[in-house]
């Protein structure tokens, strides 16, 4: 009792925040943290986003134009480690530290100073990683799956970059743990695992896997920094080892890995169809367990990354069949997306137009991964634009569309104020149209065959590339009104409702528009938590 | 609220450990990915490096196998490195011998490492080899050159389904790492 009494005495001085630099630098709570890492991961989007706009003016058209091509190759793999580790990582942290706590019932997340600790490691790493574009030899060319010899050979951006990935490891490791003993431990008392939103359980199965995969890419590239430095022979021909090893490694890791960029994308677009269909999600269950499999399946296709390898034709069935399968709950959560919309009465705003945007376009990535997946047609595509093609589809359209529908969608809970509708949908449009201008005709590019990671092409594939090119620029700087609408709202956005799109479920929901600073002190009562369930 | 702070810690600890586990188990893969080589079937790389004693077997008379001889450097320039002779046609069960050049051009004295592969990967099972000069790091002088010979049976139990077989080696110029292996 005495300690309730304290509690709200401490309570009477408003938020008690600590304001300037410390509150940032000090900072433990969950919101806050979640901001840093969002914010954190805009920059280095933009960042990655500015190397890709080098790769593609560079291949506007044939022939070297501006960059050399050690710098171009540079380009590319820094492209490659900056968004996937720098922005849609730590951009889906950021959302769990914001959403996890709100939508089970948590006054915070379970272990507030790691959290600090897991995001502050962030701009080290990546600090790290960016010097090495100023030391000689320039910075990593051989590609963001640092395959060994080539990777072996950089210069002396080399320790940076395993240092650098080391401390990325290590950050979304802690993350991961922290969103594992919120969800399992700090859930309101009588909020049930399957009456959490599927943003909650998506995380939940990400986090899984990122504290299984993480721990492995670490060791690899481990045995890369001994190999390079201390004589030892994990990947050395010479010494007896085998380079190739060093790729099932790193793919034992990097398909887990795109799901862990992928699956809380799940989680948002199966909050937000079911809000703007005005409808509950259908098979809710199903989407858990169709979840569960894919995260599950994820383990035991790594070497369809590797046909080209060379491997016995056991294994490439085995690695083909088994990546075909991951079709199977992949379309049943597609299905699920389709029949909650289905005589749904559906109205269009910012947020569900990128939902729909995802589904459409995420879904065809995963068709052409299916071709990818069959092996004779590998031979084909493989290390070609295709490729390319099929990664950005998931990707972009993928994760990242994602990423922006649940910042649009929740932005009005986080700070109290609309964001001005019409400009969010002129951004969507223009990325939309963007994205698809830019990839659309990698497809060809790479059927025809132009190569991944090279600077300079046969004269045939200048007409899609420039086309290619002009949506990149059309894509790229259409973001920025991604960052002016969340400016302008923050700064002088409407004053949002309580509940600003009027059937959205979830505990998060259930708060005070803007959400408090502390949320959930005292936990949702049973008729709050029976309100926001998912069943 | 203690007791949620212990099952927290509980948590935590455990997930930890379930993540060193899992750091560990990237360590464990490099002597499972051996064994994993050795039951598909690829053959495991190591046993490419050692010599294998040969039972007295029966020759397969009535077959043969044609096996080709290949010779890669990792850069151009710094040596010479060829097979005597490209290809010759073997009967299963009997001993051969050939010979492979190599010529020091890196101007110092040095020691190589010739790293050996059989392909098609199935055959590499079959494939033994008695005496071979990838076995041990070889000395060169500076400038030396020198052949080096090449004993091997192929196993008469080789599928019927293969008539062609590939050695090739891959010879490392790699002074720090065998002088660093041998002290």
């Amino acid at each position: 009792m005495t300690n309730t009494v304290t509690h709200k005495h401490v309570h009477d001085d408003q938020d008690h925040k600590t304001h300037g630099l410390k509150r940032w630098f000090y900072a433990t709570n969950h919101k806050d943290i979640g901001t840093m890492y969002l914010v954190f991961a805009c920059v280095l989007f933009f960042l990655g986003g500015a190397m890709a706009l080098v790769i593609r003016a560079e291949l506007f058209q044939p022939g070297l134009q501006f960059v050399d091509p050690g710098f171009y190759n540079s380009m590319t793999t820094m492209h490659a480690l900056l968004m996937i580790f720098g922005a849609v990582m730590p951009a889906w942290t950021g959302l769990a530290n914001w959403m996890v706590p709100m939508q089970v019932g948590a006054p915070d997340m379970a272990l507030p100073r790691l959290n600090n600790f897991s995001f502050w490691l962030l701009p080290f790493a990546f600090t790290l990683l960016l010097l090495t574009l100023f030391v000689p030899g320039g910075a990593p060319a051989g590609g963001w799956t640092l395959y060994p010899p080539l990777s072996l050979q950089a210069g002396d951006s080399f320790p940076l970059t395993i240092f650098s990935i080391h401390l990325m490891g290590i950050s979304s490791i802690l993350a991961a743990i922290n969103v594992i003993v919120t969800i399992l431990n700090m859930r309101a008392p009588g909020l049930g695992l399957l009456n959490m939103p599927l943003f909650c359980w998506t995380w939940l199965i990400t986090a899984y896997l990122l504290i299984a995969v993480m721990p492995v890419l670490a060791g690899a590239v481990t045995m890369l920094l001994t190999d390079h430095f201390f004589g030892t022979a994990f990947f050395t021909a010479s010494g007896g080892g085998d380079p190739v090893m060093f790729q099932h490694l790193f793919w034992f890791f990097g398909h887990p890995e795109v799901y862990i960029l992928i699956l809380p994308a799940f989680g948002v677009i199966s909050e937000i169809i079911p809000t703007f269909s005005r409808k509950p999600l259908f098979g809710y269950q199903s989407m858990v367990y169709a979840t569960a499999s894919i995260a599950f399946l994820s383990f035991i296709v790594w070497a369809h990354h590797m046909f080209t390898v060379g491997m016995p034709l056991a294994g490439q069935l085995f690695f083909m069949l088994s990546t075909m399968l991951i079709a199977v709950p992949t379309g049943v959560k597609v299905f699920n997306w389709c029949a909650t919309m289905w005589k749904g009465s559906i109205s269009f705003e910012t947020p569900m137009l990128f939902a729909v945007a995802f589904l459409f376009l995420f879904t065809m990535g995963g068709l052409s991964g299916l071709m990818l997946a069959i092996v004779p047609a590998d031979f084909q595509y493989h290390d070609s634009y295709f490729v390319v093609a099929h990664f950005h589809y998931v990707l972009v359209p993928g994760a990242v569309f994602a990423i922006m529908a649940g910042v649009y969608y929740w932005l009005p809970k986080w700070t109290g104020r609309m964001y001005n509708e019409k400009v969010g949908k002129l951004h969507f449009w223009l990325s939309a149209i963007g994205v698809n201008v830019l990839f659309f005709p990698q497809h060809f590019l790479g059927l025809a065959g132009m190569p991944r990671r090279i600077p300079d092409y046969s004269t045939q594939f200048a007409d899609w590339n420039s086309v290619s090119s002009v949506g990149a620029f059309i894509f790229g700087f259409s973001q920025l009104l991604f960052v002016y609408v969340i400016w302008s709202a923050v700064r002088s956005g409407e004053k949002a409702a309580v509940r600003p799109w009027e059937s959205a479920r979830g505990l998060e929901w259930e708060l005070p528009t803007p959400a408090p600073y502390h949320s959930w002190e005292t936990p949702p009562s049973q008729g709050v938590i029976a309100k926001g369930s998912m069943r | 609220m203690n007791e949620r702070a212990d099952s927290n810690r509980r948590l935590t600890l455990r997930l930890l450990g379930f993540a060193a586990g899992a750091f560990a188990f990237g360590f464990a893969l490099v002597p499972l990915y051996d064994v994993l080589c050795d039951i598909t079937g690829v053959g495991n790389p190591k046993d490419l490096l050692r010599a294998s004693t040969v039972q007295a077997v029966e020759h397969d008379d009535s077959r043969l196998v044609t096996v080709e001889f290949l010779a890669d450097l990792p850069s151009v320039g710094s040596w010479e490195f060829r097979p005597v002779v490209t290809e010759i046609k073997v009967h299963p069960g009997r001993l051969y011998e050939v010979d492979y050049f190599a010529h020091n051009l890196t101007g110092r004295d040095t020691v190589a490492q010739a790293v050996p592969n059989i392909a098609p990967s199935k055959a590499t099972g079959y494939f033994r080899k008695t005496e071979c000069f990838c076995f041990v790091p070889q000395k060169f002088a500076k400038g030396e050159q020198r052949v080096m010979p090449v004993r091997f049976v192929v196993d008469p139990n080789l599928p019927k389904s293969l008539d062609r077989l590939t050695l090739s080696y891959v010879f490392y110029d790699n002074s720090t790492r065998v002088a660093a292996l041998k002290d």
